[in-house]
C-alpha cells in the first residue's frame, strides 16, 4: 500500500494562492490548482496507518482517506473517486472549504506537517469531473416512497443525494431564489465558486432530485400538503439566527450582521437583485469586523474586494499560539493562529478586545470603544473568566461594522412552531437516534439539530438522517 | 484404576501428554538370562531424571519393562500352583490389572468364560506378588490387583496363538467392562505366548521393588524393553504407563485424531484369512481412552497380528521422509509410496522400541526429534536408550557406539543372532514385493492434471456480486490475496489483534472465523517448514483401500495429487474422469435463501444422504460445490458441508476410498484451506479467489506486472507455503496425516453443533448454533442480491487489519489511544478513567470474553483498607519485545520505568547491551529484570544470564505461536549485531522450536541448566493460550518452573503472518482459567506463580486476571501506546513515525515517550485495581487470586449471537483443598549438582585467577556440569572471563546432558568417555574436549561420542570431539569453533558465526538457514553437495592462504587435545588430503565480509595516502 517511505522523502507542499494584488481585484477562486504529479507526490506521504486517525477521528463523514491517497499515489483516479464518493456526497465542496479536521488528526502531524488531504480530495473530484466520470447515475430501481427535504444547504443536499441514490423520490424545497443555502449565499465566491454549486445541482437534477425554490413552507405550501404528498419530511433549515451584541449604540446605522453582508455580495455576483436601499458596501469605508472566526475572515476578504479603505478584525478571545495549543493535543483540531487568504490581503487583527460602545454621528456609526480583557482561569479549574483590564480602553474608527460573532440557533420556522416540534433547551431541534423528531415521519438534520457548525458536519448529519429515513421507510414497508 | 479425573471446567483428560525415557536391552544370540532383567532395572534407574513425580513427590508417572516369557520361571510357579504348562510357545500368559473390590470374582469368571468360548484352554490363575508399601500415596490409592492367567493354546502356538489371544483380550475388555460397571477398571498389560509386561504407576527404581517376580533369578529374558514415563498430569493412571504390548514410545503423535478417524473409517473394510470372522471381535481397533502411544500400540498390534512383520508394520506407521528432495533409491521410494496409500503417517516426534519377543528393534521419527543411543558389545549384547551411559560397560567390551539417525530403524533378530541396520533392513523390506512396479503400473494418470495454469477471464459483471455473496471485503482482496498473488507469500502484519471475537462481531462472519489453530508447545516441537522442508509433504491420494491387512498391486490404483489445490482446469479434468473406480459427482451445497437453522439442518441431512447414495452408486469423487447455485439458494458454509459429509462417510465406513473435493467461493485464505483439510476435504478448488486474482492482474492492480496465470500460480504457491506452516506449527509433516486431524478449537460455537459436525473438537464456551450460522449466511446473500440501493462499485471495507469506521470494531480506537496518551503524559487520572471506560464498558458492544463478565461483590470495604499502589505495581511486567523490534529509546524507557516501580521489564529475545547492567548516575537502571531465552538464543551469553532476576523460556508468542522468525540482514545494524553476537548485515533466523526442547523432559533439563547458570534467578516459561495449555503448564510445573506465563493469542507486537495473528491460539481468559483449574486439580498450584498477558489494558482487566488465577500481569501493546505508539501496524516496515518500533535514526529522534509516562500509567492501573478491590471487598491481591466465584456473566448483554455463550467452564473452581495460589517454592534439585562438589576446589581460582586442575568421575546422571562454575565466573568477570585454562576440569565417564553449558573463558573441560545431548549449549568462551574412554578399542571416528544439538546458541569458545555426533550439530552457533569427526542431519543449521570442521560423515540438510560463519568438510566420498542444503551457502575448495592456515591450525589443535587418528593422518598427508576439503561459505556472509574487507582496504589506503 502506498509508498512506505513517502513521508520521509517528501515535505508537505501546499499549492498556495494567486498573488494578492491580482486576486483582490476579482472574486475568483484564490487557491491555485496543483499539478497532478505534485498531488500524487503529496498523496505518497500518507502512511496508510493501521489506525487512521484522519478517517476515524478527524473526518466527520469518515472519508476513507488512506485508501484514496493510495489510489492517487498509484494514479488510479477512478478507484480513488469511488472510495471518496462512498462517504462524501460533495467532495467539490469539502475539498474547497472544509477546514480539514482530518489534517489536524493526521498521524504525520504529530511531529511533521500533515498530509494535504483536502487538496488531494479536491483533485480527485475535479479530475472526476474533467474525465467525465461524474456522469448522472440515477438509481437502478425507484421506490414508491417520496421524501420532502426542507432546505437546500449542505445537510439538505446530502439527504437528498443519499436518499435519491437509494431509490426514493426526493423534492427539495427552499425559500431562496436558487438552491444551495449557505454554500451559495454564505460562502464567498473566492472560496467556493457558485459554478461549483450549479454543477452539482444540475447533476442531482439529472439524477432525479427535484428542486422547488422560492417556496416558503408554511406560507406557500402547508404542512398538510407535504404530509399528503410525502412519506417522510426532513427539516434542514440551518441555524442562521445571528448572535447579536448588546452595547450602547447598537442601533446606529452601519452596523450589520456579517451574513447579511456576505449574502448580498453573493446575490450580486449571481445576478440576483439587491434592493438598493438595503445595500451594504465596504467601498471607501473603514471596516471593523467583530468576531475572529471564519465568517469574520470572509467579511475581511469581501470588504477588501469591495474596496474598503481599511479593514480591522477584532476578537474577544486571546491570540492563539503560533502552533498547536497544549489544550488541543493531537489528534484534536489544533487551536492555533490561522492566517487565511483574506487575512493576507490586508487587515489589522487584534485580540482580547471587548466592544463596549458604538459611537455615532447623526445616527451613523463612526467608531467603537473597546477594552482589553484578560482570561483568568479560576483556582479550582474550569473555564476561564473574562476580566476587563481597567484603564485599557481605546477607540477604533469604523463606519461599517460587521458582526460575525456566530449564530444562536435555528431561525423561526412555521412547521416547528405549528406542530410544536420538541426542542432542546438551547433551542435546537430534538431528535432520536435516527434523526426523527417527536412527530413521526418528520426528521431533522444539520445545523437545526446541532447549531451552526461546519459544512462537513451538516453533511454527516444529513447522511445520518437519510439512513434514519431509509430505515423508517423500510420498517413501514414490512 | 484409572485415576484420571473426569472432564470438569476447562480441564479435559483428553489433553494429557506424556514423554519419557525409553530403551531396550538384548542378548543378540537370543540367550535368556536374568542379567538382562536386572540390567533393565538399572537402566530405568539411570533414566529417572527423564521421568517425573507427582504432587505427593513420591508417585512416579509410570515405568515398566516388557520381557520375554520366562518359561523357567513360569514353569516353576506353575508347579508351585499345581498346574501343568504345555510346552514353550504353546501357552500364553495374560498380565491383568483387576479390581481390588468384590467385583473381582465376576471379572475373573468372565475372563475364564471368554477363554473357553474362544476354544482355548484355561489353565490357572496366579496372584502376582507385589509390594504396595513402596508406592507413593497417589499410586497406592489407585493400585490395582495384579494377576496372571495361564492359557493353553491347544493346536495353536507362537504367532497364531498370539493372534487368538489378541481376540481373547479384546473380548475380555468389552465383556468385563459390562460386568464390573463404569466405576471399576480392568486392564490387560499383556496377553501373549511370547512376551509379558510388568509395569505400573512407579518410578523407574520401584519396578523391581513392586514386582517381586523381577528379582527371582529364574526370571530370564533375552530381551527387555523399558520405559520411564513423564506425564503432564499428576493423576495416577496405572494403565497409561508403558511399555504397551508391543512397543514403548518416547514421543507424541500429533495427528492422533486423524489417525483414529481414519482407522475408524477402515474398520468396515478389514478382512483377513488369518482372522476370518474373528476380525469383527477386534473392533474398535483403537481402544477408547488410551494415550497417543497406546493408540499407536493398538495399530501396530493389528498390523502384526494381520501377518506383517513388526519392522514392516513400523515402516508403515512411522515412515521416514521420502519426498523429492530426500536422497533415496527408487525401490525404497516405491515401498513408501505404496504404503502411503494404505496408511497415513502417525506423525510426531518418536523413539519407539518394539518387540514381539522374537525380534527387538527401535526406530526414530523422520525429524530425529528424540535421542536413541546404542552400544553393542563384543559379547553380543546391545543396549539402546534415550541416553548414552545408562549401563556401566567397560570400554574394552565395547564393539560399537552409535546413534540412530532421523527416520532410521535398527533390528535385532534373535533367531538370526545379528543386528540388522537401517540400510539392510529397508533394502529387504523394499524388495519383499515389486512395490515400485506396482505403483508405476497401477497409478491412475489423468492427462493435464497439475500442469501450468491457464489464464482466466473473470466474469466482471457478476464478480462483485459473487464476492459479496461470500463476504469478500477490500481487505481480503488488497491485504490477503494481493501479496499472495504478487509475491507468492502470505501477508505480514504487526501489533496483534484487537477486534471482537467472531461471536461478538456484528458483521456477518464466515464459519472459519469461529475456529482457532492449535500448535505445538513443549511436548512436541513445531517444525521449520522452510529450512526443513525436505521432511514435509503435501502429496495426497484419492482412492485409498480400506483393508490394510492385505497387500495387492490393486492397492496402488490411486489418483495422486501433488498438493491439495486444484485449478479450474484440474477440477474439470477430474469432473470429467471416465475411468473405472474413478468417476465424479457434483453435489451443490445450498439451502433456501432466508431459511432458518432448521432449513440449514435439513439441507445438510439431504446433502449427506445424497453423498452416501452417490458413493453407493460407485462414485468415488464427490465435489461439494457452491458454484453457480440455483437462484434462491444461500451457500451452506463450505466448512460445514465438508465436515458433515466427511463425518457421514466415516460413520458409514466408506470414507477411505472417496475423494472429497470442495469447489468453493468461500475459502480464500490459508486458514480456510487448513480448516477444510483438517475436517476432511481431500482437495480444494478456490475458484472465486482465482477469479479475484485474475481480476486484479487484469486491472494491473498487483504490485508486480504479471499475468493472471502467473498470479494464480503464485497464489497456490503461497497457499502451499502457508499450509506447510500451519501443519508444521503442530509438528505435522505430511498432509496425509493432517487431513481430518482436527487440530483446531472452536470459540463461540454451540457444543451440540460441534458434537454433530466437528465431533472431537473442543468448544469450551458454547456459542452460535445452526440458526445463527444460517442468519450470517443469509446476511451475505442479502448483501449480494437484495440491496439494490447500495452503491456496488466496490466491496465493503473489512476493517480486520486496519481500522475502518464502517468495518470491524477495534478496541484500540483513536479515542482510546488519544486519551491514554494524554492521561499518561499529563498525569491526569480523570482522562485515564475516560480511557478505561472506553475499554471496559462492553455492555453494548462486546469484544472479549472478559467484556462479558460482571463482578459479584462480596462486602465492599473502604478504599484505604486496600493494599497500596506501591505493592500492586510490583506485580506488573512489560512484555518481551526485543531490542531490534523496538528502538533502544523505547526499550530502555520501559526498563527504567519498571525498575523504578519495582516491577519487571523484559529483554526480549535479542540479548542486551552489557552497558545497561550498570546503573545510571541518577540511580535509574536500564537493566531488564527478565532476560528472555528464546529459540534463536541470540546474545544469550553467561553474562546475560547472570544479570537478571528472572530467566524466561519463551516457548511461544501470542502473535505467532509455533513459528520462528527472521530479522532480515538490512535491519541488523552494528548495535544490534553487537548485542546479538552476530555480524551486521547478516540475516538472523529464529527456529520454530527450541532445539533443546523437543519434549517435556527436555524443558526440565533446560530449566535445570538455567537454574545452574544463575541459581538466584527464578525460571519462567512463557506459553500461549490454547486448548490443553493447562496440561502443558502442569508438566512445566513438574519440570520445576517457578513461574508460568499464559499469553493470549491477541497480544504480540512483532511482525507476523496475518493468518497467525488472527487465527492461532486462544484468548488468555480460557488459557489462564484452564491452567489454574488444572494446577489446582493436580495440587501443583502452590509451587508456582502464574502470569498472564495479551491486550491487558485496564485495571479491570487486571482484576479479572487475578480472579481467574494470575498473580502477575503483563502489558506490551499498552505500554508502547503510552510511549507514543499510534497503532500504525507497520512495525515490519521499520518506518514507525513515532520512533517506537524502528531502528532508523531519523525516526528514533522523533520518540517522545519517557519512563515518567509509564510510571504514571501503571500508577493509574493500580489505582483502578484498588477501586475495584474496595468495591468487591478484597484487601490484598493475594486474597483475590483464583476467586472466579466473584465473576458472573453479565445478564444485561443481549447481543443475538452471544446468547448461546456459557462461561461456567471458565468460572469453574475445582472442589479440592489444594492451594489456589503460590504458597511455596520449587525444589530445583540443585543440591545434587556435581558442580557443588567442585566449587570449593575452584573457588580460589575464580577469586585470584590462579590456575587449578581437577579430576572427577562422571555419569549420565551428572547433568549440566561446569555451568554453575561458569555462572560464578561471569558474575565476577562478565563476558571477558578468565585467562585461558585457568580452571581445568578432567572427567572420566559418560557425561549427562548439557555438559559444559554456558562455560566461560578460562574454563577447560576435558572428558574421557562420551557425552549426551546439548554439550556446549550457550558456550560463552570455554573449551570442551571429548575423547573416547581410555582403553577403547573401537575406531573413534566411526563411533558416536556425543549426542544431539551440541553447541546450541554458542557465542564463543572451542570444542574438540574425537568421534561422531548426532543431529543438529552447532545449531545456531554464532561464534564458537568446533572440530568433530562426523555429524548427523541438519548440521550447522541456522549458524550465524564461528568455525566448524567436520572430518567425516555429514547427514542431510547441512547448512540449512546458515547465514554466517564457515564450515570445512572433509568430503572423502564426494557426496557432500548432495547432502548440503544449498539455499543459502556456496561450496568452494580451500585455496586461500588464510583458509588453509586456519584449517591446519584447527586440525593441529584437534590432534594436540584429543590425539585424533584421523586428523593426524590428514596432517601427515596435507597436500594430498587438502583437496578433499570443502568450504561451506554462506552467501550473505560472503557479501558482508567482502564489503567489510573492501572498507578495511579503503581505510588502509586512506591511511597510506594521508598518513
Amino acid at each position: 500500500m502506498g509508498k512506505v517511505t513517502g513521508f520521509m522523502e517528501f515535505e508537505r507542499h501546499d499549492p498556495g494562492y494567486r498573488p494578492i494584488d491580482e486576486r483582490i481585484k476579482d472574486f475568483n477562486a484564490v487557491e491555485l490548482k496543483p499539478l497532478e504529479v505534485a498531488v500524487r507526490e503529496q498523496a505518497a506521504r500518507c502512511m496508510d496507518c493501521g489506525t487512521p486517525f484522519c478517517h476515524c477521528s478527524g473526518c466527520p463523514i469518515e472519508n476513507v482517506i488512506p485508501e484514496f491517497n493510495d489510489h492517487v499515489y498509484q494514479g488510479r483516479w477512478k478507484e480513488a473517486l469511488d472510495i471518496l464518493l462512498s462517504k462524501d456526497n460533495f467532495p467539490e465542496f469539502t475539498g474547497r472549504i472544509c477546514p480539514a479536521p482530518c489534517e489536524g488528526a493526521c498521524v504525520l502531524g504529530i511531529n511533521k506537517d500533515p498530509v494535504t488531504i483536502r487538496q488531494v480530495e479536491l483533485s480527485i473530484i475535479e479530475k472526476g469531473f474533467e474525465s467525465g466520470y461524474m456522469k448522472p447515475k440515477p438509481p437502478a430501481i425507484r421506490r414508491n416512497e417520496r421524501v420532502a427535504v426542507l432546505g437546500s444547504g449542505p445537510a439538505g443536499l446530502a439527504i437528498a443525494d443519499t436518499l435519491n441514490h437509494a431509490g426514493f423520490g426526493v423534492v427539495v424545497y427552499d425559500a431562496e431564489e436558487k438552491p444551495g443555502g449557505i454554500l451559495r449565499y454564505g460562502i464567498p465566491e473566492f472560496k467556493l465558486g457558485k459554478w461549483v454549486v450549479d454543477r452539482r445541482i444540475q447533476l442531482m437534477e439529472a439524477e432525479g432530485v427535484v428542486f422547488e425554490n422560492r417556496v416558503r413552507v408554511g406560507d406557500d405550501i402547508s404542512y398538510h400538503y407535504l404530509q399528503h404528498r410525502f412519506d417522510a419530511i426532513c427539516l434542514a433549515g440551518g441555524a442562521r439566527e445571528a448572535r447579536d451584541i448588546k452595547a450602547p449604540g447598537r442601533e446606529l446605522k452601519g452596523i450589520h450582521f456579517a451574513m447579511d453582508f456576505l449574502v448580498q455580495q453573493n446575490k450580486r455576483l449571481g445576478g440576483e437583485l439587491v434592493a438598493p436601499e438595503t445595500e451594504i458596501l465596504a467601498a471607501g469605508k473603514d471596516v471593523l469586523v467583530i468576531g475572529g472566526g471564519d465568517t469574520g475572515s470572509d467579511c475581511v476578504g469581501t470588504s477588501v474586494r469591495q474596496g474598503a479603505k481599511s479593514v480591522t478584525q477584532i476578537e474577544i478571545l486571546p491570540q492563539p499560539p503560533p502552533s498547536r495549543a497544549t489544550s488541543t493535543p493531537w489528534p484534536m483540531w489544533p487551536m492555533k493562529l490561522r492566517v487565511s487568504s483574506s487575512h493576507q490581503e490586508g487587515c489589522v487583527r487584534r485580540w482580547s478586545l471587548a466592544s463596549k460602545e458604538f459611537i455615532g454621528h447623526e445616527g451613523a456609526v463612526q467608531s467603537v470603544r473597546v477594552i482589553e480583557v484578560d482570561w483568568v482561569t479560576p483556582p479550582a479549574g474550569g473555564r476561564p473568566n473574562m476580566v476587563e483590564k481597567v484603564g485599557s480602553e481605546s477607540v477604533i474608527k469604523a463606519d461599517l461594522i460587521l458582526l460575525a460573532m456566530g449564530f444562536s440557533g435555528p431561525e423561526r420556522n412555521k412547521i416547528v412552531d405549528g406542530l410544536s416540534i420538541k426542542k432542546e433547551p438551547n433551542g435546537v431541534i430534538w431528535r432520536d437516534k435516527q434523526n426523527m423528531t417527536n412527530i413521526p415521519g418528520i426528521f431533522v438534520a444539520g445545523d437545526m439539530t446541532q447549531g451552526a457548525s461546519l459544512v462537513v458536519r451538516a453533511m454527516r448529519d444529513g447522511r445520518q438522517a437519510a439512513a434514519g429515513i431509509s430505515a423508517y421507510l423500510d420498517a413501514r414497508r414490512t | 484404576m484409572n485415576g484420571m479425573p473426569s472432564p470438569q471446567g476447562l480441564y479435559d483428560p483428553a489433553n494429557e501428554h506424556d514423554n519419557c525415557g525409553v530403551g531396550f536391552l538384548a542378548n543378540i544370540d537370543g540367550v535368556q538370562s536374568h542379567r538382562i532383567v536386572s540390567d533393565s532395572i538399572e537402566v530405568l534407574k539411570n533414566l529417572l531424571h527423564r521421568g517425573a513425580v507427582g504432587g505427593d513427590l513420591s508417585t512416579g508417572d509410570g515405568a515398566g519393562v516388557l520381557l520375554q516369557i520366562s518359561d523357567k520361571f513360569f514353569r516353576k510357579e506353575a508347579a508351585r500352583l499345581k498346574f501343568n504348562l504345555p510346552a514353550v510357545g504353546f501357552y500364553g500368559v495374560g498380565m491383568l490389572f483387576v479390581p481390588q473390590s468384590n467385583v473381582r470374582a465376576a471379572c475373573l469368571s468372565t475372563i475364564q468364560k471368554v477363554i473357553q468360548e474362544e476354544s482355548l484352554e484355561f489353565i490357572g490363575w496366579r496372584e502376582v506378588p507385589t509390594d504396595g508399601g513402596i508406592l507413593g500415596e497417589q499410586a497406592r490409592a489407585a493400585q490395582p490387583h495384579v494377576m496372571q492367567v495361564f492359557v493353553g493354546g491347544g493346536k495353536w502356538s507362537g504367532p497364531a496363538l498370539d493372534r487368538k489371544l489378541y481376540v481373547v483380550r479384546k473380548q475380555c475388555q468389552r465383556r468385563v467392562a459390562e460386568v464390573i460397571g463404569p466405576d471399576e477398571r480392568f486392564y490387560v498389560p499383556s496377553f501373549s505366548s511370547r512376551t509379558i509386561v510388568y509395569k505400573g504407576l512407579l518410578m523407574g527404581g520401584q519396578v523391581s521393588g513392586f514386582y517381586k517376580d523381577l528379582n527371582d533369578p529364574d526370571m530370564e529374558s533375552a530381551v527387555a524393553v523399558i520405559h520411564q514415563r513423564y506425564s503432564t498430569n499428576t493423576f495416577p493412571s496405572w494403565e497409561l504407563s508403558q511399555p504397551f504390548r508391543f512397543l514403548a514410545h518416547n514421543g507424541e503423535i500429533n495427528t492422533l485424531r486423524g489417525n483414529i478417524n481414519q482407522m475408524q473409517s477402515r474398520e468396515n473394510g478389514l478382512a483377513s484369512p488369518l482372522f476370518g470372522d474373528d476380525i469383527r471381535k477386534l473392533i474398535p481397533i483403537i481402544d477408547p481412552g488410551g494415550s497417543d502411544s497406546a493408540c499407536l500400540d493398538n495399530a501396530l498390534e493389528l498390523l502384526v497380528a494381520g501377518g506383517r512383520s513388526i519392522p514392516h508394520s513400523m515402516m508403515m506407521l512411522i515412515p521416514e521422509a521420502w519426498g523429492a528432495k530426500y536422497p533415496m533409491g527408487p525401490d525404497q521410494k516405491g515401498f513408501f509410496e505404496y504404503h502411503a496409500g494404505l496408511m497415513e503417517p502417525w506423525d510426531g516426534p518418536a523413539t519407539v522400541a518394539f518387540t514381539d519377543g522374537s525380534v527387538v528393534g527401535t526406530l526414530l521419527d523422520r525429524n530425529g526429534l528424540r535421542p536413541a543411543r546404542y552400544t553393542i558389545t563384543k559379547d553380543n549384547f546391545i543396549v539402546m536408550a534415550s541416553e548414552a551411559g545408562v549401563l556401566n560397560i567397560p570400554a574394552e567390551r565395547v564393539l560399537e557406539k552409535g546413534a540412530l539417525r532421523p527416520g532410521q530403524m535398527m533390528l535385532v533378530d534373535l533367531a538370526l543372532k545379528r543386528v540388522i541396520k537401517d540400510k539392510e533392513l529397508k533394502s529387504q523390506m523394499s524388495r519383499r514385493q515389486p512395490y515400485r512396479r506396482w505403483v508405476e503400473e497401477n497409478k491412475v494418470s489423468v492427462q493435464g492434471l497439475f500442469e501450468a495454469m491457464a489464464p482466466i477471464i473473470p466474469e466482471s459483471e457478476t464478480l462483485l456480486q459473487r464476492q459479496r455473496l461470500f463476504g469478500y471485503t477490500r481487505e481480503d482482496v488488497q491485504i490477503l490475496l494481493e501479496p499472495m498473488a504478487a509475491k507468492a507469500h502470505e501477508a505480514v502484519g504487526s501489533m496483534g489483534t484487537d477486534t471482537p471475537l467472531a461471536v461478538f462481531s456484528e458483521k456477518p462472519q464466515l464459519l472459519f472465523s469461529y475456529f482457532k489453530q492449535l500448535f505445538a508447545q513443549i511436548t512436541n516441537p513445531p517444525i521449520d517448514p522452510i529450512r526443513e522442508e525436505l521432511v514435509m509433504s503435501l502429496m495426497t491420494f484419492i482412492g485409498n483401500p480400506s483393508n490394510i491387512l492385505l497387500e495387492t498391486p490393486q492397492f496402488a490404483r490411486l489418483l495422486k495429487l501433488r498438493h491439495p489445490f486444484l485449478s479450474n482446469e484440474d477440477l474439470e479434468q477430474i469432473r470429467g474422469l471416465e475411468i473405472k473406480d474413478f468417476s465424479a459427482s457434483t453435489l451443490p451445497i445450498g439451502f433456501p435463501a432466508g431459511g432458518s437453522g432448521e432449513d440449514l439442518d435439513a439441507a445438510l441431512e439431504r446433502l449427506c444422504a445424497l453423498a452416501g447414495e452417490r458413493v453407493s452408486a460407485g462414485k468415488t469423487l464427490l465435489i461439494l460445490s457452491d458454484r453457480d447455485l440455483a437462484e434462491g439458494l444461500t451457500p451452506i458454509p463450505v466448512l460445514m458441508a465438508v465436515a458433515a459429509v466427511n463425518r457421514h462417510l466415516v460413520r458409514s465406513g466408506c470414507r477411505t476410498g472417496v475423494g472429497l473435493i470442495a469447489e468453493t467461493g468461500e475459502a480464500r485464505e490459508v486458514m480456510h484451506m487448513a480448516l477444510l483439510l483438517g475436517y476432511g476435504a481431500t482437495a480444494i478448488n478456490p475458484y472465486l479467489a482465482f477469479e479475484t486474482i485474475a481480476d486484479l492482474a487484469g486491472k494491473k492492480e498487483l504490485s508486480v506486472d504479471i499475468g493472471s496465470a502467473r498470479a494464480m500460480e503464485n497464489y497456490v504457491a503461497a497457499l502451499c507455503e502457508g499450509l506447510r506452516k500451519v501443519m508444521s506449527k503442530m509438528g505435522i509433516s505430511t498432509l496425509r496425516s493432517y487431513r481430518s486431524a482436527q487440530v483446531f478449537e472452536a470459540v463461540g460455537i454451540d457444543q451440540a453443533v460441534v458434537d454433530r459436525f466437528f465431533s472431537g473438537t473442543a468448544s469450551r464456551v458454547g456459542g452460535i448454533g445452526l440458526s445463527e450460522m444460517a442468519a450470517e449466511a443469509n446476511a451475505r446473500y442479502r448483501e449480494a442480491f437484495l440491496n439494490p440501493g447500495a452503491d456496488l462499485t466496490f466491496l465493503p471495507a473489512g476493517g480486520q487489519y486496519r481500522l475502518r469506521r464502517d468495518g470491524e470494531r477495534h478496541l484500540w480506537a483513536p479515542e482510546a489511544i488519544a486519551n491514554l496518551q494524554q492521561a499518561a503524559r499529563s498525569g491526569n487520572y480523570a482522562l485515564y478513567k475516560e480511557y478505561a471506560r472506553l475499554i471496559n464498558d462492553q455492555a453494548e458492544k462486546q469484544f472479549t470474553l472478559r467484556g462479558m463478565f460482571k463482578f459479584k461483590p462480596l462486602v465492599p470495604i473502604s478504599l484505604d483498607e486496600v493494599e497500596p499502589v506501591s505493592g500492586i505495581v510490583k506485580r506488573f511486567v512489560t512484555g518481551a519485545m526485543s531490542f531490534g523490534s523496538i528502538s533502544r529509546e523505547a526499550h530502555e524507557s520501559m526498563a527504567i520505568a519498571m525498575n523504578r516501580l519495582g516491577g519487571m521489564s523484559n529483554s526480549g529475545e535479542g540479548g542486551e547491551d552489557p552497558a545497561r547492567y550498570k546503573p545510571l548516575p541518577n540511580g535509574d537502571s536500564r537493566c531488564s529484570a527478565v532476560k528472555q531465552v528464546a529459540s534463536g538464543r541470540f546474545g544469550v551469553t553467561t553474562e546475560f544470564c547472570v544479570n537478571c532476576r528472572e530467566l524466561q523460556i519463551k516457548i511461544a508468542q501470542g502473535a505467532k505461536p509455533g513459528e520462528g522468525g527472521q530479522l532480515p540482514g538490512h535491519k541488523v545494524n552494528e548495535e544490534i549485531a553487537k548485542v546479538r553476537h552476530s555480524t551486521p548485515g547478516v540475516t538472523l533466523i529464529s527456529p520454530p522450536p527450541h532445539h533443546d526442547i523437543y519434549s517435556i523432559e527436555d524443558i526440565k533439563q533446560l530449566i535445570y541448566d538455567l537454574k545452574n547458570v544463575n541459581p538466584e534467578a527464578r525460571v519462567s516459561v512463557k506459553l500461549v493460550s490454547e486448548l490443553g495449555v493447562g496440561t502443558i503448564a502442569a508438566g512445566v510445573v513438574k519440570a520445576h518452573a517457578d513461574m508460568v506465563l499464559i499469553s493470549g493469542y491477541d497480544g504480540g507486537t512483532g511482525a507476523s503472518p496475518l493468518s497467525s495473528i488472527k487465527h492461532a491460539g486462544a484468548p488468555w481468559e480460557l488459557g489462564l482459567a484452564e491452567t489454574q483449574q488444572t494446577l489446582v486439580l493436580n495440587n501443583l498450584r502452590g509451587q508456582v506463580r502464574l502470569q498472564t498477558d495479551g491486550q491487558i489494558k485496564t485495571g479491570r482487566d487486571v482484576v479479572v486476571a487475578a480472579l481467574l488465577g494470575a498473580e502477575e500481569y503483563g502489558f506490551a501493546t499498552t505500554a508502547l501506546v503510552v510511549l507514543g505508539c499510534v497503532m500504525m501496524r507497520k512495525c515490519h516496515n521499520n518506518t514507525c513515525p513515532v520512533g517506537v518500533a524502528t531502528q532508523d535514526p531519523r525516526l528514533r529522534k522523533l520518540f517522545t515517550g519517557s519512563p515518567d509516562h509509564l510510571v504514571n500509567f501503571f500508577t493509574f492501573i493500580a489505582s483502578e485495581v484498588r477501586e475495584i478491590m474496595a468495591q468487591l471487598g478484597f484487601r490484598t491481591i493475594d486474597d483475590m487470586i483464583g476467586r472466579s466465584d466473584c465473576l458472573e456473566m453479565n445478564p444485561a448483554i443481549t447481543f443475538w449471537k452471544a446468547k448461546g455463550l456459557d462461561f461456567s467452564n471458565i468460572l469453574y473452581r475445582p472442589p479440592c483443598d489444594s492451594p489456589v495460589r503460590c504458597v511455596g517454592k520449587q525444589d530445583h534439585e540443585l543440591a545434587s549438582a556435581l558442580d557443588l562438589k567442585l566449587i570449593p576446589k575452584v573457588k580460589a581460582a575464580i577469586e585470584t585467577g590462579k590456575p587449578v586442575s581437577l579430576e572427577h568421575p562422571i555419569r549420565n546422571v551428572n547433568r549440566t556440569v561446569g555451568t554453575m562454575i561458569a555462572g560464578l565466573v561471569a558474575k565476577k568477570y562478565g563476558h571477558a572471563g578468565l585467562p585461558e585454562d585457568t580452571i581445568t576440569l578432567n572427567f572420566k565417564g559418560s557425561a549427562g546432558q548439557s555438559f559444559g553449558a554456558w562455560c566461560t573463558k578460562g574454563m577447560t573441560l576435558v572428558l574421557e568417555g562420551e557425552s549426551n545431548d546439548f554439550l556446549g549449549k550457550g558456550l560463552s568462551g570455554g573449551k570442551i574436549i571429548v575423547k573416547p574412554f581410555p582403553g577403547a578399542t573401537y575406531e573413534a571416528e566411526s563411533n558416536i561420542i556425543a549426542g544431539n544439538v551440541l553447541l546450541y546458541g554458542a557465542t564463543c569458545g572451542e570444542v574438540y570431539l574425537n568421534g561422531g555426533v548426532g543431529e543438529r550439530f552447532a545449531i545456531r552457533n554464532s561464534g564458537a569453533i568446533a572440530v568433530v569427526e562426523g555429524v548427523g542431519d541438519h548440521g550447522c543449521e541456522y549458524m550465524t558465526g564461528g568455525r566448524v570442521v567436520v572430518l567425516g560423515h555429514t547427514g542431510v540438510n547441512f547448512g540449512a538457514g546458515m547465514s554466517g560463519g564457515l564450515a570445512y568438510i572433509y568430503d572423502e566420498h564426494r557426496i557432500f553437495d548432495a547432502r548440503c542444503n544449498l539455499d543459502m551457502v556456496d561450496l568452494e575448495l580451500v585455496v586461500s592462504k588464510a583458509d588453509k592456515a586456519e584449517l591446519r591450525g584447527l586440525l593441529e589443535k584437534h590432534v594436540r587435545y584429543t590425539g585424533s587418528r584421523k586428523a593426524r593422518h590428514i596432517l601427515e598427508n596435507w597436500e594430498d588430503q587438502l583437496p578433499y576439503f570443502i568450504k561451506v561459505f554462506p552467501m550473505e556472509y560472503r557479501r558482508v565480509i567482502g564489503q567489510m574487507m573492501k572498507e578495511d582496504e579503503a581505510t588502509e589506503r586512506a591511511e597510506v595516502i594521508h598518513g
